[in-house]
């Protein structure tokens, strides 16, 4: 399976692939911006994402809330993400829209601080501050998306802090902030354009041209830190969280290799054989057998720099304490890392896998945002073709070298939400990721 | 041509929602098989009439049960087996109910389309629902049913059902039941919710993917053309609501810092002649994100991260809502916002750009909502479920592009009654008591996490 693509750059920097699919007439428009909430300054932790909202509301030739509006009324649907190492924003339209999706996106680029008000930054930041209640801290668990980073990252790693921000930093920023942030990062050679579905090359190439053509190149993006860590933690740390929750959580995070590391896969695999479907380890013997937990699931970060996460995700039966949950996690990673795994369970893992991908490539914006992620990265959007072959290459004994290497007790941090009634633990404060507005839309 | 010129659009090139071969087997049951070649892969979808609605109210949540039940296991494999057979097919079992149905469904590589259905008719027509898995499931739901009484949307949700529909209506409770059916369920009633609505004549199989259609339907034939059973008919759905007036129920949340809103009252069913000006009128209320309930609570006032409303429509009666969740010191400036925006939804004509911007947006997204197999298949059981008409899909967008300004009123003020509308707020009732009280818009009502009423202090 070779989906076709084509890349190439503008002079200004700008990397654009175009893949073509006649089979709708539909296409996507996704671009992603190499900035995320570890590029912020330590007094400003949230910014990344409070810009994005920013970036709907309007630039030189857009009114506020226009942005949506064209793309909604040329039937399109929209939205954008940040996270910690990048922001995306995108449009899935009906193809013969192209031209104003790409417009839209380049009068942003191009012209966003002339339309930049007091009104609409105060306006957003409490949007926000209303974002980050309702994700983290008024919902069970919630605060999780920002305690994990900051336990599995050192306190100066750009990762460490919270991507949705303090309350206070959020209060703090100011203008200066969002036009310094502007014309640092939103710059056409920090950003990569993708854009697959029922097009005519030539003539999306002409568009790309006209509208991105002229913006001009960026004076370079200050350099991160040092983002390297050691590959395992060299303990096992432990956080307990006392909150308003009816039953113990836990969540345990591993260092594993980073996105595009050979061995990514094997870790991908190795978690998949662990946590991925009712055949998986952990589900079999924590939900079905021992009945500790009610679910069960684990996930990457997919980090591109440092040290990526591989996460365990359980939450208890009721009854269950939280000890004997994080105890029962452990055996089931002290045994794949003392005995590995079997062939069988390999072949599970990377059919799942496989299924997993090819069906997300079905969706012209899934593709879209699969090249997106590996044109920034890696600057190779064809890379995309070779993922399933390299899913399909994972042996047992890979697996096994990287559960040898990555599973043991040297490296897990655990963070376990507990009933507020127990002694230890602290009050909520929070972090999340999210989208810039969501509701469901009228269904068909 | 200058930066501040917009383009125009193209000339739009044609869409038709995929066609679907269709064949009904001598059991009765319907194939429907939909070719799709984008990628190298096939989803299978097997539904019966066998949903929530199908529930006992007292039993309510043994359809889901049962449902969920199905994948633990049949006749000759053990649970631990089948789940093992399915993922090394690189498919996941995925079983579950909506209203109207049950359903088992797959996506797998089209190549292993043969196995995976093969596996799905044997759990349908013979599941062994082990007495352990069962009771396991039913006690997943309860801890699941626990754990909400802190999670402030799901709360919400649950407890507007209850203020919306009476307590002898399956829709009071939500499609898995609550802490008190759910303690009732066993195995028995498992497999006699199974014997009486999982049977070919009330069961479909949409097959969707990179297939051919001869190929399919002979692997049908031969999976499930002999599946022999004879069930029994539906049950009534009681819909009476269960206010005659509009009231503020305030459910508690201790030191919640947001209050989760649901404003709404139950509405008609899907296959409503009014269905598609309803889903225009929703769209300008509040389904885009420029309408008016949006633009008012986050973008004019920013109370909130969202704020939309929806129809949630079901087969024998939906219902309307409006839902957000705001600041605690703005809840009944929120409230009043939303009874704003419906009345005057109800007391004026919409303009002729909001009418375009919604019949434009719904009618260019239909397209993009059926991009993979699983959401063509999806669509197709949803068309099924509700009993809408075969043309449907084919119909859709001719029928929203002719919807006017004065039928967008005319079903505003017959479909939208200020005087019913239920108001639920899952908040900490210290902060909001006295607002919501002052807005005088209705008795209002307290209740612990549970929906057990109490005296407020």
């Amino acid at each position: 399976m070779q989906l076709p693509l084509e890349t190439y750059r503008l002079d200004n920097g700008l990397r654009v692939t175009l893949s073509e699919d006649h089979t709708a007439p539909i296409v996507a428009v996704n671009l992603w911006y190499h900035v995320g909430s570890a590029n912020e300054r330590p007094e400003r932790t949230g910014f990344a994402h409070l810009f994005e909202h920013m970036l709907f509301q309007g630039s030189e030739h857009v009114a506020a809330n226009e942005h949506f509006e064209l793309v909604q009324r040329a039937g399109g649907t929209l939205n954008g993400s940040t996270w910690l190492e990048r922001t995306n924003y995108y449009e899935t339209l009906p193809s013969n829209q192209l031209a104003i999706a790409l417009w839209l996106e380049a009068d942003r680029m191009a012209r966003l601080l002339p339309a930049m008000t007091q009104e609409k930054l105060d306006t957003q930041r409490d949007v926000v501050k209303n974002e980050r209640r309702w994700s983290v801290d008024n919902q069970p668990y919630g605060t999780w998306w920002e305690k994990l980073p900051a336990l599995a990252f050192p306190p100066d790693h750009p990762f460490h802090h919270s991507l949705i921000g303090s309350m206070e930093h959020l209060s703090d920023a100011t203008l200066d902030d969002v036009a310094e942030f502007f014309r640092t990062f939103y710059t056409p050679d920090n950003a990569v354009l993708s854009i697959v579905g029922d097009v005519d090359p030539v003539e999306a190439k002409g568009l790309v041209q006209r509208y991105f053509g002229g913006i001009p190149r960026g004076t370079g993006r200050p350099s991160l830190p040092d983002m390297g860590v050691p590959p395992v933690f060299g303990e096992w740390r432990r956080e307990v969280v006392a909150d308003d929750v009816m039953v113990p959580r836990l969540f345990l995070a591993m260092r594993t290799p980073i996105l595009g590391a050979a061995d990514y896969f094997s870790a991908s695999v190795a978690g998949a054989v662990l946590g991925s479907g009712r055949g998986s380890r952990l589900y079999q013997q924590l939900v079905r057998e021992r009945q500790l937990a009610s679910s069960v699931s684990v996930f990457t970060f997919d980090l591109a720099k440092g040290s990526d996460l591989l996460i365990v995700d359980a939450t208890a039966r009721p009854g269950v304490d939280g000890q004997t949950l994080e105890q029962a996690v452990g055996e089931a990673l002290d045994a794949m890392h003392e005995r590995g795994v079997t062939s069988n369970e390999v072949a599970r893992a990377v059919a799942l896998i496989t299924t997993d991908l090819v069906t997300s490539l079905q969706s012209a914006q899934s593709r879209a945002d699969k090249l997106s992620q590996f044109a920034t990265f890696f600057g190779d959007p064809s890379m995309v073709n070779e993922q399933v072959e390299r899913f399909q290459a994972v042996t047992a004994d890979d697996v096994n070298r990287i559960a040898r290497a990555r599973l043991g007790r040297d490296n897990r941090a655990s963070l376990l939400y507990v009933p507020r009634e127990t002694p230890e633990g602290d009050g909520p404060d929070g972090a999340a990721w999210d989208d810039v507005g969501t509701k469901p839309e009228e269904l068909a | 041509m200058s930066a501040a010129e917009r383009p125009q659009p193209g000339v739009p090139r044609p869409y038709a929602f995929p066609a679907a071969e269709w064949q009904r087997f001598a059991n009765g049951l319907d194939v429907l098989v939909v070719p799709l070649r984008r990628l190298p892969i096939a989803t299978a979808l097997l539904m019966c009439d066998a949903g929530a609605e199908c529930d006992a109210v007292t039993l309510s949540g043994v359809a889901s049960l049962t449902a969920e039940a199905l994948a633990e296991g049949t006749r000759s494999r053990d649970a631990v087996s089948l789940a093992d057979t399915f993922e090394q097919l690189g498919g996941s079992l995925d079983t579950g109910v909506t209203w109207t149905h049950a359903e088992c469904s797959t996506t797998v590589l089209a190549g292993r389309l043969s196995d995976a259905l093969q596996l799905l008719a044997e759990v349908l027509r013979e599941p062994a629902f082990p007495e352990g898995e069962v009771t396991r499931l039913r006690e997943e739901r309860l801890a699941e049913l626990l754990q909400q009484r802190t999670e402030p949307r799901g709360l919400a949700d649950d407890m507007f059902a209850r203020f919306c529909f009476s307590a002898a209506s399956r829709y009071a409770r939500s499609e898995g039941g609550d802490e008190e059916t759910v303690a009732r369920l066993t195995r028995d009633a498992v497999v006699a919710h199974h014997a009486h609505f999982i049977v070919p004549s009330r069961s479909r199989l949409i097959v969707v993917g990179d297939v051919d259609v001869d190929g399919v339907m002979q692997l049908a034939e031969s999976a499930l053309g002999t599946w022999q059973a004879t069930g029994a008919t539906s049950p009534a759905v009681e819909v009476t609501p269960a206010q005659a007036h509009r009231q503020v129920h305030l459910v508690a949340k201790a030191d919640a810092p947001q209050s989760e809103l649901r404003v709404g009252h139950p509405s008609v069913t899907r296959a409503h002649p009014d269905f598609h000006a309803l889903s225009v009128m929703n769209a300008i209320l509040g389904g885009l994100f420029n309408s008016r309930i949006n633009l008012n609570l986050r973008e004019r006032h920013a109370y909130t991260y969202g704020a939309f409303s929806q129809f949630d429509w079901r087969r024998r009666a939906s219902a309307f809502e409006a839902a957000t969740a705001v600041r605690s010191d703005v809840t009944a400036a929120a409230v009043r916002e939303i009874l704003h925006e419906i009345d005057r939804m109800r007391n004026e004509p919409v303009s002729a750009s909001e009418l375009s911007l919604a019949v434009d947006y719904l009618t260019g997204v239909f397209p993009i909502r059926f991009e993979t197999s699983a959401a063509i298949a999806a669509a197709l059981a949803m068309r099924e479920g509700y009993e809408l008409a075969p043309d449907y899909y084919d119909t859709y967008r001719e029928r929203i592009a002719a919807v006017t300004v004065d039928e967008v009123l005319r079903v505003a003020q017959t479909h939208l009654d200020p005087a019913r509308l239920q108001v639920v707020a899952v908040a900490d009732p210290s902060a909001v008591r006295d607002d919501l009280t002052a807005l005088g818009i209705g008795a209002v009502r307290e209740y612990d996490a549970t929906g057990a009423p109490v005296t407020s202090p």
